[in-house]
């Protein structure tokens, strides 16, 4: 099941990791994606740390750190099809993270909370 | 954005309900409420636009009319000579140019079109410009200024525009880049140009309010034809070389430094059958001979990184003093790249590579030949 933050990433639980991406919404706010900076793997991050750089045809703008812990792996087929961010936000993840609370991904918003966030 | 205060104080066009009804987004922008982007995204449109037809609505231009008082359109021409460093004497009648209106200090004040229409001339210019446009122009005695308030201007851009606007007004055929005529469409009189800002052929065309939503309903009918929001307009001029005023230039910067001398020419110039005679005359034409210290350049950066306006350039990988800033930059969809322009030091090659600073990084910079694309007007 999907959790979600207030700054439009999805959070998706996989063993003891966290997948991490942008939401539809967030998605089509941004616009046409045309550049993504990806973190480096291995990077012990701070929850609210800027990790990645997404770049529409419209603006800069940066994704946090969800949560506190170390990034393990991050989806560098994003750098030549950063389009893959528009088409299927929900499958162009960015990056995964090992939280440092194993628990922190349970306090994040459900899918009915994020909808009634959007409205 | 619906709380905004400053969006009721905000003009919008004639096609403002059209906007809402295909989907836009609408933003503000000079004083009014105009389409940034339609659902198709600002990436799409581009490319439609550069592939088939877009139609774009610029109304929020200001259209002015300016007429002799004695009748002699020489006297026009020589009153807008006066403000203008163009050759607007030479302008044959039905024909079209590109001018600037400078300042004192040899600045310019806004870029313009002006068109020869038999009796009176017809100027085109910028938004956020046209009121300071107007009071300057009526600062001259021998015409009447008049501001056009019932009429709004569409743009219809692309290899495809002439073959659908011929659909609709067979004359458009005939004309010429950079033609300027008054063609009917089921009685209803339009001004049409063949020219835009998009370095595709197209057509610009002043259309009265009243029918306005008609006749852009009418091209939107077409196959080739998709509504364009300014998002595309912005990223199709930057792939097309030309700058925008308020970023590209300004009062200060010149008609050299913004690479626009190719729009004065020798009449004008030192030596010229009428040398001078407009606002900055002297340090404008002094610079022409001597060469600008600083000139608007193409910029590529390496990667898929835009830059965008306000970015510093460096000549080398680190240190060193800011040698420039970027005064518009974005991705160039159909360069497939990312494109830049901003004001250097005179003297780098084409092929020179400099630096941009991105997020406190140096990404190397190729100075590139403008424009990014190969224009395609009917000339």
């Amino acid at each position: 099941m999907l959790k979600y933050t207030e700054d439009h990433e999805w959070l998706r639980a996989e063993g003891d990791e966290i997948v991490v991406g942008i939401t539809a919404h967030a998605s089509e706010q941004l616009g046409d994606v045309v550049f993504v900076e990806l973190p480096e793997e291995g990077r012990e991050v701070s929850a609210g740390d800027e990790v990645v750089v997404i770049e529409s045809v419209k603006a800069a703008s940066d994704i946090a750190a969800p949560v506190a812990g170390v990034i393990t792996a991050v989806n560098s087929a994003l750098a030549d099809t950063p389009g893959s961010v528009n088409d299927d936000p929900q499958a162009a993840w960015f990056f995964r993270i090992k939280p440092a609370d194993p628990k922190a991904i349970e306090g994040f918003m459900d899918d009915a909370a994020y909808q009634a966030l959007i409205g | 954005m619906t709380d905004d205060p400053r969006r009721t104080e905000l003009q919008r066009t004639a096609l403002h309900d059209l906007h809402l009804s295909l989907g836009a987004r609408m933003v503000p922008f000079a004083g009014w409420e105009m389409p940034v982007q339609y659902p198709m995204g600002v990436m799409a449109e581009h490319l439609h636009t550069r592939a088939h037809a877009g139609l774009f609505d610029v109304s929020h231009m200001g259209q002015v009319l300016v007429t002799p008082r004695d009748g002699q359109m020489e006297t026009a021409a020589l009153a807008l000579e006066s403000l203008i460093p163009a050759d607007v004497l030479g302008l044959a009648p039905g024909r079209q140019r590109y001018g600037l209106f400078t300042n004192p200090q040899g600045g310019i004040l806004d870029d313009l079109m002006f068109a020869n229409r038999g009796d009176h001339f017809l100027l085109v210019v910028n938004a956020a410009c046209a009121h300071q446009d107007i009071a300057h122009l009526q600062g001259l005695d021998e015409v009447t200024v008049t501001p056009v308030t019932d009429r709004g201007l569409l743009a219809l851009q692309g290899p495809q525009a002439a073959d659908v606007l011929a659909r609709l007004v067979p004359a458009a055929a005939d004309m010429r880049f950079m033609d300027s005529r008054i063609l009917d469409w089921n009685g209803i009189e339009l001004w049409v140009s063949r020219s835009g800002y998009t370095g595709e052929d197209g057509f610009e065309i002043s259309v009265p309010v009243a029918d306005l939503r008609r006749f852009a309903q009418a091209l939107l009918d077409q196959p080739e034809v998709a509504a364009i929001g300014l998002g595309a307009r912005d990223s199709l001029r930057l792939e097309a070389g030309m700058p925008l005023y308020g970023h590209d230039m300004d009062k200060d910067v010149t008609p050299a430094q913004a690479a626009l001398q190719w729009s004065i020419p020798k009449a004008r110039r030192t030596g010229g059958a009428r040398a001078g005679g407009f606002p900055g005359a002297d340090a404008i034409l002094a610079e022409l001979a001597d060469g600008a210290a600083v000139v608007r350049r193409g910029l590529r950066p390496e990667g898929r990184a835009p830059i965008r306006e306000g970015v510093a350039i460096f000549a080398g990988a680190e240190g060193g003093e800011a040698i420039g800033h970027v005064s518009s930059g974005g991705f160039g969809p159909s360069v497939g790249a990312p494109v830049a322009m901003a004001r250097l030091p005179a003297g780098l090659p084409d092929g020179a590579t400099v630096h941009a600073e991105l997020r406190g990084k140096r990404i190397p910079v190729a100075i590139t030949p403008l424009p990014f694309i190969t224009p395609s007007y009917k000339r």
